[in-house]
């Protein structure tokens, strides 16, 4: 079976002075109907990795398809396979909330009368039928993120793309669109999703690409993800006394995978089994701890280790 | 479906988009629309007359309000596609990327651009027959109007509105949302007083360098063009040279027009 999206050393370099080189040579290869994630930091190329599945980038080198179609050569085609939902709100403002998927669907050339009944069905379906006359500016993020992607799926495309889909919503609404997406990729939809919150991408995803200064870093489901970082817990600790003697304390400490130097003291990667962390900060404490903060391995654990920074950072 | 069909419906639900949001405007869509002429009439052929300053009107011109005639329709032409396609463009193309989602459509990039001047030169068209009778029926002094031709008046209407649609494209590729305001004071402002709209371009030969100078601005063309179909008796350009020149025009913005989407939206 063709993949659903399959990018080969794709490259995108913005043009200016200095050239920014958002995406450095990436290639992956989205299964059909799963829902796939890109994670990383602000700045990482993920949004630009979308622009160029979606037709709105144009790529430096490297090969995209889409449901087996160039992106560069069959753009035209390939819209109609993408639906796209971004950050930021895209809705036309000008138009009420059922006018955006209305005409939406008119723009992919559905006649007027099978148009009203998509619209109609999406309302329902996304609860969001009350709201049909209201103008966009009038919405909630939450509300507004789920008119879009209303938006996005009604011409039925085949994948997916959502850039951020949950920023900036509070808690519930992010369940609630979880709750869709997941809805959604039941019926066979593919989706390919950016992300940096590591919640969002262990629960939803079936498979990640970890991504930082347009590279990918590591790539899999998110369970092999978690075990291939070791099963690392991380400690991250802040010391008031001499950071040498404090690593010199840690040598040999059954457990410990790797100890880092930051800003304010140290940072020790270490098996959490048989009691690896306990031992780690009884010999750390005895150098005047003034801070201390454990992560246990998840995805995240993986995530520093790869790219050596906290996705807050 | 073959590729013309598919695309001719998405056009048509473009044009769907774009009427829904005039109907719902119609309002603000006639003040805008009436506003200029109708003040333009009032104070040239009713204040300055009855303030006993009444402009000399070039020899062979006829009266005041039948030189406005064509100059107001091409003025209403132009503010129309500044008001329904310049502006909404900017904003649209810019911080609420609100056209992504008809750039999105599985359409060339070009027809979103193209449908858009189409749908401006309709709008254009649409203010001219507002404001005609109202020019026509406002002035106390006589309005000598002479249609030749109709066809000749069809093809006029049609590249005036054209070009206005098309200038209207190129701007809101153009111009930034933050300098809406600047567009209308250094670009609008000279484009409508050295428009040829108070004057036919036959009186400027009094002021040469002035009467060279004009001949950039696509208004001028319009505004004589639509003489040489409203009211011939009054000088005016060669046919051949207003239609010329209005087609150039009118080609060279809707190809910059487009290319300017296109580097807006394409990444």
């Amino acid at each position: 079976m063709i993949p659903a999206v399959e990018l080969r050393d794709v490259r995108k370099v913005y043009q200016g002075s200095p050239p920014v080189t958002a995406l450095a040579g990436i290639s992956l290869d989205v299964p059909s109907g799963t829902i796939y994630g890109l994670l990383g930091p602000n700045g990482a190329g993920k949004t630009t990795a979308i622009g160029i599945c979606t037709t709105k980038v144009r790529a430096t080198g490297g090969t995209t398809r889409v449901a087996g179609l160039d992106v560069a050569t069959d753009a035209v085609a390939v819209r109609r396979h993408v639906g796209v939902a971004s950050q930021a709100i895209t809705l036309d403002r000008s138009c009420s909330v059922s006018d955006n998927v209305y005409y939406h669907c008119r723009y992919f050339g559905m006649p007027a009368a099978e148009s009203r009944h998509r619209t109609e069905e999406l309302l329902d379906r996304f609860l969001i039928a009350d709201r049909r006359d209201a103008m966009p500016s009038q919405l909630s993020g939450g509300l507004a993120q789920r008119v879009q992607l209303a938006r996005a799926i009604a011409h039925r495309p085949s994948v997916l793309f959502l850039d951020e889909p949950t920023a900036g919503l509070d808690p519930q609404s992010r369940l609630a669109l979880w709750d869709l997406v997941g809805t959604l990729r039941g019926e066979g939809l593919t989706v390919v999703l950016t992300t940096h919150y590591m919640e969002e991408a262990d629960k939803l995803c079936q498979r990640l690409a970890i991504v930082d200064h347009g590279r990918i870093l590591a790539e899999g489901t998110p369970e092999q993800l978690k075990q291939e970082s070791g099963s690392t817990a991380v400690i991250d600790v802040a010391l008031a006394g001499d950071r040498v003697a404090a690593r010199a304390a840690l040598d040999g400490v059954v457990g410990v995978r790797d100890v880092q130097d930051t800003e304010r003291g140290l940072r020790i990667l270490v098996a959490p089994e048989g009691g690896g962390v306990p031992r780690v900060v009884s010999r750390v404490a005895e150098h005047h701890l003034t801070d201390l903060k454990v992560v246990e391995p998840s995805l995240e654990t993986a995530f520093i280790r790869l790219t050596g920074r906290d996705l807050r950072e | 479906m073959s590729s013309r069909q598919s695309i001719l419906a998405s056009v048509l639900g473009l044009w769907a988009r774009d009427f829904r949001v005039l109907r719902r405007e119609w309002m603000p869509f006639m003040l805008r629309t009436i506003m200029n002429p109708v003040l333009s009439v009032f104070v040239f052929t009713y204040v300055l007359p009855r303030t006993g300053q009444n402009l000399p009107v070039a020899a062979g011109a006829g009266t005041m309000a039948t030189v406005l005639v064509p100059g107001l329709i091409a003025i209403a032409m132009v503010f129309t596609s500044i008001a329904a396609v310049a502006l909404p463009l900017s904003i649209e193309l810019g911080a609420t990327r609100e056209i992504e989602d008809r750039v999105l459509a599985p359409i060339p990039l070009a027809t979103v651009p193209l449908a858009k001047v189409a749908f401006g030169a309709f709008q254009g068209v649409l203010a001219g027959a507002v404001i005609f009778p109202i020019i026509i029926a406002l002035p106390a002094t006589e309005v000598h109007i002479r249609v030749a031709s109709w066809p000749l008046l069809a093809l006029m209407v049609a590249l005036s509105s054209w070009t206005a649609a098309s200038l209207g494209l190129f701007l809101g590729t153009v111009v930034r949302p933050q300098h809406i305001g600047l567009m209308f004071a250094v670009i609008l402002t000279p484009l409508m007083f050295l428009g040829c709209v108070y004057y036919p371009w036959a009186s400027l030969s009094a002021i040469p360098w002035l009467q060279v100078l004009v001949l950039v601005n696509p208004l001028v063309y319009m505004s004589e063009g639509l003489r040489i179909a409203l009211t011939p008796d009054v000088p005016h350009l060669p046919m051949a040279a207003a239609a010329g020149m209005l087609f150039l025009l009118a080609t060279i913005l809707t190809m910059a027009g487009v290319r300017g989407f296109g580097k807006r939206v394409v990444g």
